[in-house]
């Protein structure tokens, strides 16, 4: 660093720098001697300079009607096709691209090549002069004695209550934003409406799902009856309510103590809102059993009941109760028997009066 | 201002239509100031000060190319069905803001470019911010006076990744509607008031029907506002100060060497603006990013597998990848007085971001504490020269690279055919031990580098010429340097460690002597600049200088 020769000594308060006193340094030579360029001294690649610059800004021209030809001579039509759009896109961005890069190689270009290339030197100046701080100072020491304002500690006291409270309707009135969240988050569409149980049916198109279609090793994503013709809020709905169908070896389950009727034949339903922050679980590996979620590859293994094996979840995933109608289609029994996707502050809450 | 000579001097009137006008503006805004100001003004060159150009400029491309996207787009969340031409999404039930966002695709011409333009621009924007912070870590620029301007530089760092990820939701695809579905799980996470926040942000359940209406008005109106101001902050600090330079012969920190600004600086200055724009328009014309139509609307249902978040969002993802939530059968989530406390979330979520920001925050103040260097730098280090420093921001950067790269583990898993949980375990290792690793490799590297540059100050520059001596010994001729060449290799500073200092008490206090921990830790390996003694004695003398140099490197 250059500041060796500034010829101030290390005052206390900076950085003592090795050696200084005893080890002489090197002076600063200067700037180098300026180099002339072959344009400075050859008029003819002066000339050649000054035909490349008009020739980049040519290319610009030949741009900038690339891009008018591309806008107007491609017809996207009422069809168009991928094929025309992918034309028209390559082409505007030729267009763009060479009406935009000779312009601009062609100003850099003249610049190196043609302008001075003479560095100058330009002192730096103070950025606040002690002449200044005292005038600032003189200033402001006027200004509060004119307010007077420490003279009138009631004024000043005042004034600043009344600037504190006075933000509290700016950030009132934001209190609309949204609902309170109450315990919306803690049911879902599958609980029994007017005791008729909902069944389990296809995902997206809302056909039931009967226990015989449910093939050992398969899968299905399910959604509850009547999610489809939900006017409003369908896709809230959803995005609780959204359920796995997997039938596995009913020997490979081992359904804990109160879980024993919750799947029928192998079959049982897991929501698909993942515990960890909510991304669908669309992964299922028929053959180790195990649901994996593509966001964050949080792992469950459904012979553990969705039990967390690997990745950033924490809960298992929750099982939905399901049964079969006397007409064969399955059921939910009840809604989950706790809020489904990722953990919030009042879970435990809700989960507990879910249960009582 | 200059009408006000007019008393004394005859009135100046121009002979031209053009001077005329010209003279017309000038005497009502004062220009002639202005310009004899700044017409001249000299500015040093470096290609690594183009990155904070390329974000001023990408940014004036996303308002132009944003600006057009606006009159096509509706951020609305009512439900449509699809009319447009592109054949296999036809009747589909989605979003008007999805349909919109089809329509500038596939219907509206040069929609599909300008959206290409814009997204382009927007990750070359948080890009660049973020490699200009870097060029101005590592030289050493945030220092004094800087201090401010660098932290007016990490809140548009800030605010360039919001800009990218509320404009990366509102085409309410599948892709970026599981991006927010994550944000709220996220949110939700948060004791206390995070299922309020959730609440409000989203006017009620997830997803509902007004985030894309309220993403709209940040990313168009209050982000990029804001945005602008800190620009303008951050300009006029840069005029304030004058630009760093780096150091060579004829640089100190009293002056500043370059070009002025016309017509030199304004021409490449004023012409990159140009380049990066076109480097932009064909990146949009031919390399595809974000195509929402294969996506598809947003259903809370559906996810594809190997989803990306936007470069920015990575390494915040990549966290979350990697924190554990189970480890044995310790779970992340507990339960505390009835309430949950999900830490498998909270933790990766706030904490590596909330400890970059804050050390890229208050590093300037860390520094200068420790090395009680209260100067003016206007001559930038070359990042050899100060070691601990490299050290330290390659730590960080390692630390943050770890994090993005999680954020691709199944896709490094399906791509180098490795197991995905072998990923996850390699990467969490490496979250650890990567930084260190990463800090003693760079310091060790940045070391090696000034010894070198010792080595070629004292004995020149390798010729590659072998000459066979008289009694038959073999030497390479090493040319020597001229005094300017020398001169970037010696002009530097090398700090000692600074001992703990009594204050004006006579007493040492505690925090001082951590400081002067600190100190050491930070200057006790150094190499110290070539002296004009040195090569005079080592002439010719290899290992004189060697000598010479150890009792001059004060390290342990």
């Amino acid at each position: 660093m250059g500041n060796h020769s500034d010829g101030s000594p290390n005052h206390s308060g900076t950085v003592a720098t090795a050696g200084q006193h005893e080890v002489e340094k090197f002076q600063d030579p200067g700037l180098p001697p300026h180099r002339l360029r072959l344009a400075d001294t050859d008029p003819k690649a002066a000339k050649r300079a000054e035909r490349q610059v008009a020739a980049l800004f040519a290319t610009s021209v030949v741009g900038t009607v690339i891009f008018l030809v591309a806008y107007f001579a491609i017809d996207l039509g009422d069809d168009s096709s991928i094929a025309t759009i992918r034309l028209q896109n390559a082409l505007l961005g030729v267009g763009t691209a060479f009406a935009m890069l000779g312009i601009g190689t062609g100003i850099v270009h003249w610049a190196k090549a043609l302008m001075p290339d003479h560095e100058v030197s330009e002192e730096r100046h103070a950025i606040r002069t002690e002449d200044d701080r005292q005038a600032a100072v003189r200033i402001v020491d006027d200004i509060v004695e004119e307010t007077g304002i420490k003279r009138r500690p009631l004024i000043r006291n005042t004034l600043l209550g009344a600037v504190a409270l006075a933000p509290l309707p700016a950030l009132a009135v934001f209190g609309d934003l949204g609902p309170r969240p109450d315990d919306k988050l803690a049911h879902t569409m599958w609980a029994p409406t007017d005791g008729k149980l909902k069944r389990l049916t296809r995902d997206p198109d809302g056909t039931p799902i009967k226990a015989s279609d449910v093939t050992i090793g398969s899968a299905f994503h399910v959604i509850p009856e009547g999610l489809n013709e939900l006017h409003e809020g369908k896709l809230n709905e959803k995005a609780k309510a959204v359920v796995l169908l997997m039938r596995l070896d009913p020997a490979s389950l081992n359904p804990s103590a109160g879980r024993e009727n919750w799947g029928y034949n192998g079959i049982v339903a897991y929501s698909k809102i993942c515990t960890h922050v909510g991304c669908p679980v669309a992964l299922y590996e028929q053959q180790t059993h195990h649901l994996l979620c593509p966001c964050h590859q949080s792992t469950f293994d459904l012979t553990q009941e969705c039990k967390v094996i690997f990745g950033p979840a924490s809960r298992p995933l929750p099982q939905l109760p399901i049964a079969v109608d006397d007409e064969g289609y399955l059921v939910a029994t009840s809604d989950f028997n706790e809020p489904v996707g990722p953990s919030y502050w009042e879970r435990d809450e809700h989960e507990r009066s879910i249960n009582s | 201002m200059s009408a006000a000579s007019t008393a004394e001097a005859p009135a100046y009137v121009a002979n031209t239509k053009v001077g005329r006008f010209t003279d017309f503006v000038d005497e009502r805004v004062g220009g002639s100031g202005i310009l004899r100001e700044f017409g001249r003004k000299v500015f040093p060159d470096h290609w690594s000060f183009m990155f904070g150009e390329v974000a001023l400029y990408s940014f004036v491309i996303l308002l132009l190319s944003g600006t057009f996207l606006t009159f096509f787009f509706d951020p609305s969340m009512a439900e449509t069905h699809y009319a447009g031409s592109y054949t296999p999404l036809k009747n589909v039930e989605m979003s008007v803001a999805y349909s919109s966002s089809l329509d500038i695709s596939f219907d509206v011409r040069g929609g599909l470019f300008m959206r290409q333009v814009h997204h382009w621009a927007a990750l070359l924007f948080v890009a660049s911010v973020a490699v200009h912070m870097l060029r101005v870590f590592f030289t050493g620029a945030f220092r004094k006076p800087r201090e401010m301007n660098w932290v007016v530089g990490g809140v548009l760092l800030i605010l360039a990744m919001a800009a990218g990820f509320t404009g990366y939701s509102l085409p309410d695809d599948l892709l970026s509607g599981n991006g927010l579905r994550i944000i709220d799980g996220v949110i939700k996470s948060i004791p206390v008031i995070g299922t309020y926040i959730s609440f409000f942000l989203f006017g009620g359940e997830f997803p509902g029907t007004v985030i894309i209406s309220r993403l709209f008005t940040l990313h168009i109106l209050l982000v990029p506002a804001l945005i602008l101001l800190m620009i303008v902050v951050h300009l006029f600090m840069v005029v304030v100060h004058k630009h760093t330079q780096y150091p060579g012969p004829g640089r100190n920190d009293r002056n500043v060497v370059g070009y002025p600004l016309g017509p030199v600086y304004a021409a490449k200055a004023g012409g990159f603006f140009f380049i990066v724009f076109g480097v932009i328009a064909l990146m949009a014309g031919f390399f595809t990013i974000n195509p929402i139509w294969n996506y598809g609307p947003y259903d809370p249902s559906p996810v594809s597998a190997g989803t990306q978040p936007d470069w920015y969002i990575g390494f915040v993802d990549g966290a979350l990848r990697l924190m554990p939530g189970v480890v044995s059968d310790f779970h992340f989530e507990y339960i505390i007085f009835g309430h949950v406390l999900t830490l498998n979330v909270l933790l990766p979520a706030l904490v590596p971001a909330g400890i970059i920001f804050t050390v890229l925050f208050t590093y300037p103040w860390i520094e200068r504490w420790i090395t009680k260097d209260n100067r003016e730098h206007h001559v930038l280090d070359r990042p050899r020269n100060a070691p601990t420093r490299t050290a330290i921001g390659v730590a960080g950067f390692t630390w943050y690279s770890v994090m993005w790269a999680a954020a691709g583990s199944d896709l490094i898993a399906t791509h180098f055919h490795v197991a995905l949980n072998d990923v996850t375990y390699w990467l969490r290792a490496l979250f650890f031990i990567g930084p260190v690793i990463a800090f003693v490799v760079t310091k060790r590297v940045a070391l090696a580098l000034q010894r070198k540059d010792r080595e070629i100050a004292l004995h020149g520059r390798e010729t590659g010429r072998i000459v066979r001596l008289r009694h038959g010994e073999f030497i390479e001729v090493h040319a020597p340097l001229d005094e300017y060449k020398r001169y970037r290799l010696v002009g530097f500073e090398s700090p000692a460690p600074l001992p703990a200092q009594p204050n004006e008490h006579g007493v040492v206090t505690r925090k001082e002597n951590r400081r002067a921990k600190l100190s050491r830790w930070f200057f006790e390996d150094r190499v110290a600049p070539a002296t004009p003694a040195e090569l005079e004695a080592g002439h010719g003398h290899h290992e004189a200088v060697e000598a010479g140099e150890g009792q001059r490197t004060l390290s342990h």
